[in-house]
């Protein structure tokens, strides 16, 4: 048997229409069986809340007198991109403030708008035939805007990581913060209530389709970028009216050490047309299966360390290496439910139709890495391979010899076996100099704990190392911790090339 | 129940805490410490019978005590029941009930202000 989105629309008109949540639905299913829950559910709610970086809006301000064409344009000091025509932008919502850096960001400005809250546009010119003008300031309301579209490029995904730390130290990340020593984990998504869950194989969430989004009913775009349905990842490319959007939905967040974001809430009702989505739409957080992986891995390539599904993340706790370790999540169950609940109350009133893709997406699509033509440079290219080391038994007089003599200000100090064992500055033995305790050799003033970096690290990760640390200097070592070379501070600065100067 | 206890310059150096342990033999835990040059601030955990008992000798040594009631504040409008503050938190402050609402056990709250930081709404604050 199967049911047609006609017959589904037909019974929502006449308000018969049968509405469940992807919550209720794994139950009624192992109840009725598939056959009769087709003959029973027409529609199928489900919701999500969270983190969505890939979140924006196109705004049109309308033409000021003398008009100007706006090729720079910030609101409220958050720059909004303007290569577009004259009088348009696009807010994104990961864009940070130039005044208040991540405190306010391009989410604040959309949740500003929706909120009803006057928003500053400031834009700059070089002044045109036709666009004369060069500067404009004023202040609106997102009522004042012809326009406001939100045009999100990738939303809701399917499924997403875990994410934990086994470094040493606090790490900030766009999953939260995770404690060191895989003190906690973190995920993101709704599980079972979210939209792509419960039609894995985008059977009936194509373009065209009617969602919800941030409070009010807008449409699946298309695939998003960056969908990845082949390995589990498909996310959608959403759109909808922000004028009629609601702050309940729609709300800006800063990432500690991270950066702005905005919490976008999405829900697709999915319509019960033939078995295949009764199958799909029965999914349980039991059967949602993710990786946890270690985020303080500084590379594509994160390792997996535990493999859970959706129900043992929302437990609270999970195991790992046989330890207890916590979990929480960074999106809100809470939000989707209500998400869900609105849908079903649209449908139910008559207020929302459903409509099958008018273009389905590719359910083979799968994610490539980025091709590079140029290969970050590695720590071997710049170090500096003339190393100049101490022993640890040998007198401070020594080191301070060496230190002068070999005009460097870092010192590596070797065991017997020549491993690196600590380090010495001009400091330290200044300091030791100026002790009243009795200090006679290297090791009594070395610095035991040494970060160190390895010859095949990227120079990237080994400049934020300096930084964190806030010295100047890293001894290179190979596995058998021999040191083969010295990085400092003075050899990245030759590079440039960690970040374009603006 | 857990108090703030806040000593000033000339009394940072007197052992204030411990004077009380041994006069009232209440035994208090202590949750957390900043002692700086011109003041003290401790957060102390004491049996909920003894707390009037531990205040009265407390404030009697010249410290001011107060009852720690609110130690985190909770925006409820800012908040949208994420969680991000659940599993950062060292003493199980925050979980979430059936309904998947944040709820808070203000008294285990030892003031280390972690929420705070992971709270992606900024809708927690500690007392300082």
């Amino acid at each position: 048997m199967e049911k047609s989105i006609e017959e589904i629309n037909t019974r929502i008109r006449d308000g018969n229409a049968r509405v469940v949540s992807a919550e209720e639905m794994p139950d009624i299913v192992a109840e009725l069986g598939e056959e009769e829950a087709l003959r029973e559910v027409d529609v199928v709610t489900t919701g999500t809340f969270g983190a969505m970086c890939s979140t924006g809006a196109f705004l049109n301000f309308g033409h000021a007198d003398p008009p100007i064409r706006m090729e720079r344009v910030w609101l409220n000091d958050v720059e909004a991109y303007s290569g577009l025509a004259a009088v348009d932008a696009y807010m994104g919502a990961a864009s940070e403030s130039t005044t208040q850096g991540n405190a306010y960001g391009g989410a604040h400005v959309i949740e500003d708008f929706v909120s009803g809250r006057p928003v500053e546009v400031r834009a700059i010119s070089k002044g045109t035939d036709c666009y004369p003008r060069r500067t404009v300031t004023t202040t609106l309301l997102l009522e004042d805007l012809n326009d406001a579209v939100m045009v999100n490029p990738r939303n809701s995904f399917q499924c997403y990581d875990a994410a934990t730390n086994m470094t040493e130290r606090v790490i900030h990340t766009y999953m939260g913060m995770l404690l060191p020593h895989t003190g906690n984990v973190s995920f993101s998504g709704a599980g079972a209530l979210s939209p792509l869950a419960n039609d894995p194989a985008y059977r009936v969430i194509g373009s065209g389709v009617p969602i919800f989004l941030g409070g009010t009913q807008g449409m699946v775009v298309g695939q998003g970028t960056q969908s990845s349905p082949a390995t589990g990842f498909a996310n959608l490319m959403t759109t909808g009216n922000l004028k009629e959007m609601s702050p309940e939905f729609l709300r800006a967040a800063t990432f500690t050490g991270y950066g702005v974001t905005m919490y976008v809430g999405v829900g697709v009702p999915i319509p019960v047309v033939d078995l295949d989505v009764v199958r799909s739409t029965a999914v349980r957080d039991e059967e949602i299966m993710t990786n946890i992986v270690d985020y303080g891995t500084p590379h594509r390539e994160r390792p997996a360390i535990a493999r859970v599904s959706y129900a043992d993340l929302k437990s609270g706790k999970v195991e790992i290496d046989g330890e207890e370790v916590r979990t929480s999540s960074l999106s809100s169950y809470r939000k989707a439910r209500e998400i869900a609940e609105t849908i079903r109350t649209w449908v139910e009133a008559g207020s929302m139709e459903l409509s099958l893709p008018t273009r389905r997406f590719n359910a083979a699509k799968r994610t490539r890495p980025m091709r590079e033509t140029k290969v970050v440079p590695r720590v071997r290219e710049i170090m500096d391979t003339k190393v100049v080391a101490v022993a640890e038994d040998e007198p401070i007089r020594t080191a301070a010899a060496k230190l002068l003599k070999g005009e460097t200000n870092h010192l590596p100090v070797l065991n017997g076996e020549g491993q690196l064992v600590g380090i010495v500055t001009t400091y330290d033995v200044t300091k030791a100099v100026g002790s009243t305790r009795e200090l006679t050799v290297v090791r009594d003033i070395m610095t035991r704990k040494v970060v160190r970096t390895t010859p095949e690290e990227a120079v990237d990760v080994a400049a934020q190392k300096l930084e964190r640390h806030n010295i100047s200097a890293l001894p290179v070592v190979d596995p058998a911790h021999r040191v083969i070379g010295m990085l400092s501070a003075i050899d990245l600065g030759k590079l440039l090339g960690g970040r374009w100067q603006l | 129940m857990k108090l703030q206890v806040s000593f000033s310059r000339k009394k940072v150096s007197e052992p204030i805490i411990a004077r009380v342990v041994r006069d009232t033999g209440v035994l208090i835990n202590v949750e957390r410490a900043r002692i700086e040059p011109s003041e003290g601030k401790v957060l102390i955990d004491v049996p909920d019978e003894s707390v009037k008992l531990v205040c009265e000798k407390m404030r009697a040594l010249g410290a001011t005590v107060e009852v720690l009631e609110h130690a985190v504040m909770h925006d409820e409008e800012e908040c949208v029941d994420c969680g991000a503050c659940i599993s950062v938190c060292p003493q199980e402050v925050f979980s979430f009930d059936e309904e998947w609402a944040l709820t808070l056990d203000q008294g285990r709250c030892v003031l280390c202000g972690r929420c705070v930081q992971a709270c992606p709404h900024g809708a927690l604050t500690v007392e300082k």
